[in-house]
C-alpha cells in the first residue's frame, strides 16, 4: 500500500494498480477499521477501484497522526478476519430494444445474438467497486469480455434514469436522468437513489449485484417507465434538426 | 417567523457548512463557496458560525419579512436597500414586519452571504442543509431558491441589543487576481518537471466555464504523461488536468471520484478568494508543503478567533 498526499485535509491510499476482488476487499476492510474515526478526526472516505481517500480534519490532526491511524487499521485487519461480507442484491431490467437503444449495435459488434448477450449479462454476479460520479451511481464490474463495449464516441446529452448500461469491462444503472457515454442495454425499474428512503441506496460498496431478465409487462408493474424513452431521441433530433435549419 | 423570497436574483441556495461522511454514497460536500465570509455573516448575529444562511452569486435577491428579526450581509460588494434607504454590510441589520430587503449586483467579487439570527429552520438531508442542485438535495427541496418560497427562521426576542460590526480594516477585499497555494500531491511524479515549471510560472485565467464544481482555468498548456487513471477520489480544491492541458480546479461541488490525472490541491484559505472571481480573475499558483498548510491553517482559525465584531455605537 502507497500512502500519498491529495490535499491540506486528504491522504490517498492506493492498493494496487489494477483492479481485482482481493484489493476491492482490502480497501472495504480499512473503509470499514477508519469508520470509527469519521466525524471526529476524519471527516470523510471515499472507496474506489483500487484506492481510497482518507478527509480528514486539519485542525484536529495533521497528516502524520492520519498516516498512524491508518497504519494501526492495517495491524487491525490482519487481527480481526470476521469482516463484514457484502450482500447480494438482484436487480431487475428489461431488455426489450425500446429500452436498450445500443443493444442490437453491442451484439452485433460482439458477434453475439441479443439473447446471449442478456444470457451474458445476467449471469454474473458483480461487485461494486465504487459510488460516485453520481448519488447512488455503482460502478459494477468486470462485464465478461464478450459484451465488453467501448464508451460512444459522442455522449448522449440525456441518459434516461434506471438506464442499464455497459463501458469497457464496467456496467451499471443510472440512478437519475443525467448524460453519458455508456452503451445502454436495458431498464432497471428500481429506484438506485432515493434521498427520502432508507437506506437511500440499494447497494454499497463491496456488494454483488445480479441482474434478472424481467418482461415488459412485470417492468410497468414494477413502476418503471417507458413514455419519453422512445420518443426522446425524436424530441432531440427535431430540436437538434431546428437549430441547424438554415 | 418567515422570510419570503420576492426574487431569487442569479442564484440563491441555503448552505450549511457543507455535508460530510456522505461520499461512499456519491453524494458530494457542497457549503459555501467562501466559507471565510459565510462564518462571518453568522458571527455578525452571535449564531453558530456554520448557521444555515443563504449563499447568493452576484446578486439581485430581494426578500420580505414577516416578522421581525435581524440579518446580516457579508462577502462580495453589493448595494443592500431596506425599504429603499441604503444600509451597510459586514453589519447587524434590523428588519421589521413588512420589511424589504433587496441587494442590488456585485461590483467586487461575486459571491454574497446573508445570515439571519438564528440560522433558517430547514430540514436537514443527509446531516446537512447545504443545496446541491445537480443531485436534488437540501436547501427546501433540493433546488435553487425561487420566487414565492418562505423560509421559517426564529422569532427574535429583542431587537434592541446593540448591533455588530466588523471593523473595515478586518473585512476581505476582492480584486480580479489571486495566487492560489498549491500542496503537490496526487499523480504529480507524471508531471515533467519541465511542465510543473510551466505550470507554477504561469499565469492562468478563469474561463466562461466556472461554477460551484469546478473553475476550469485558460492558459498555457500543462502536458502530463498519462491520459487518464483508474477512477479515485477527488479532494476539495483537486487541480485535475485533462489531456486538453487546461486545469480544472475541484469546488464545493465536485463530483466525488475521477480519473483525470491530478496535479495537487489548492488550500483551502485560497479556495475562498478564487470563489469570489469570475471568468477574466487571474490566477497564479504557489507551491507549499503538506506542513506548511496546516500551520497556515492554524495561524488563520487562530486569527479568527482573536478577531472580535465590535458595537455599533
Amino acid at each position: 500500500m502507497k500512502i500519498q498526499v491529495a490535499g491540506e485535509n486528504a491522504l490517498i491510499l492506493y492498493f494496487a494498480q489494477s483492479v481485482s476482488d482481493e484489493v476491492s476487499q482490502n480497501i472495504q476492510d480499512m473503509t470499514m477499521a477508519l469508520q470509527t474515526f469519521v466525524g471526529d478526526l476524519l471527516i470523510d472516505l471515499v472507496p474506489s477501484y483500487a484506492s481510497l481517500m482518507v478527509i480528514f480534519n486539519p485542525l484536529r490532526c495533521d497528516h502524520l497522526k492520519v498516516r498512524q491511524l491508518i497504519r494501526q487499521a492495517s495491524t487491525k485487519r490482519v487481527n480481526d478476519q470476521a469482516c463484514v461480507k457484502g450482500s447480494v442484491i438482484t436487480l431487475p431490467a428489461y431488455y426489450g430494444l425500446e429500452a436498450a437503444p445500443d443493444l442490437q449495435d453491442l451484439a452485433k459488434n460482439a458477434g453475439l445474438s441479443i439473447r446471449q448477450v442478456i444470457e451474458i449479462h445476467t449471469a454474473m454476479e458483480y461487485r461494486v467497486y465504487a459510488i460516485g460520479f453520481a448519488p447512488g451511481f455503482a460502478y459494477l464490474g468486470e462485464v465478461d469480455a464478450r459484451i465488453a463495449a467501448p464508451r460512444l464516441a459522442t455522449p448522449r446529452k440525456k441518459v434516461p434514469k434506471g438506464a442499464v448500461a455497459i463501458a469497457d469491462r464496467q456496467t451499471a444503472v443510472y440512478p437519475a436522468q443525467s448524460p453519458g457515454g455508456w452503451n445502454l442495454i436495458g431498464l432497471c425499474p428500481q429506484d438506485m437513489f432515493n434521498p427520502n428512503a432508507k437506506p437511500s441506496m440499494p447497494v454499497q460498496v463491496g456488494d454483488k449485484v445480479k441482474f434478472e431478465s424481467i418482461s415488459r409487462d412485470e417492468f410497468l408493474s414494477l413502476g418503471g417507465q417507458l413514455s419519453g424513452q422512445v420518443n426522446e431521441p425524436l424530441i432531440e433530433m427535431k430540436q437538434t434538426g431546428d437549430a441547424c435549419a438554415t | 417567523m418567515q422570510l419570503e423570497i420576492l426574487s431569487p436574483g442569479i442564484l440563491s441556495l441555503i448552505q450549511d457548512a457543507g455535508r460530510f461522511g456522505q461520499h461512499g454514497i456519491g453524494l458530494t460536500s457542497g457549503g459555501p463557496m467562501d466559507p471565510v465570509a459565510f462564518k462571518w455573516a453568522n458571527r455578525l448575529l452571535n449564531n453558530d458560525q456554520h448557521a444555515t444562511a443563504i449563499e447568493t452569486t452576484v446578486g439581485g435577491i430581494k426578500l420580505k419579512s414577516h416578522g421581525t428579526t435581524r440579518v446580516a450581509i457579508t462577502g462580495a460588494n453589493v448595494s443592500v436597500k431596506i425599504n429603499g434607504q441604503i444600509c451597510k454590510q459586514w453589519q447587524s441589520l434590523n428588519l421589521a414586519l413588512g420589511d424589504v430587503l433587496e441587494l442590488g449586483y456585485a461590483t467586487s467579487g461575486c459571491r454574497i452571504y446573508l445570515a439571519v439570527s438564528g440560522g433558517f429552520k430547514l430540514q436537514k438531508q443527509f446531516c446537512s442543509n447545504s443545496t446541491v442542485v445537480r443531485e436534488g438535495v437540501g436547501g427546501l427541496n433540493g433546488s435553487a431558491l425561487a420566487a414565492g418560497d418562505k423560509l421559517d427562521c426564529h422569532a427574535l426576542i429583542s431587537q434592541n441589543d446593540p448591533h455588530q460590526l466588523l471593523a473595515e480594516k478586518f473585512q476581505p477585499t476582492y480584486g480580479d487576481a489571486v495566487t492560489l497555494r498549491v500542496i503537490p500531491g496526487y499523480q504529480q511524479a507524471h508531471f515533467s518537471a519541465l511542465e510543473q515549471n510551466r505550470f507554477f510560472q504561469s499565469e492562468f485565467k478563469v474561463s466562461e466555464l466556472c461554477d460551484r464544481m469546478g473553475y476550469r482555468l485558460s492558459g498555457p498548456t500543462v502536458a502530463c504523461d498519462i491520459d487518464g487513471i483508474l477512477s479515485e477520489g477527488i479532494c476539495l480544491g483537486a487541480i485535475q488536468v485533462p489531456k486538453d492541458g487546461q486545469p480544472i480546479i475541484l469546488m464545493n461541488d465536485r463530483q466525488t471520484i475521477g480519473g483525470y490525472p491530478k496535479l495537487g490541491s489548492v488550500l483551502s484559505l485560497d479556495l475562498a478568494r478564487l470563489a469570489q472571481l469570475t471568468s477574466g480573475g487571474r490566477v497564479r499558483f504557489e507551491a507549499i508543503t503538506i506542513d506548511d498548510a496546516h500551520n497556515l491553517l492554524a495561524l488563520a482559525q487562530h486569527k479568527s478567533e482573536q478577531t472580535q465584531t465590535e458595537e455599533k455605537v
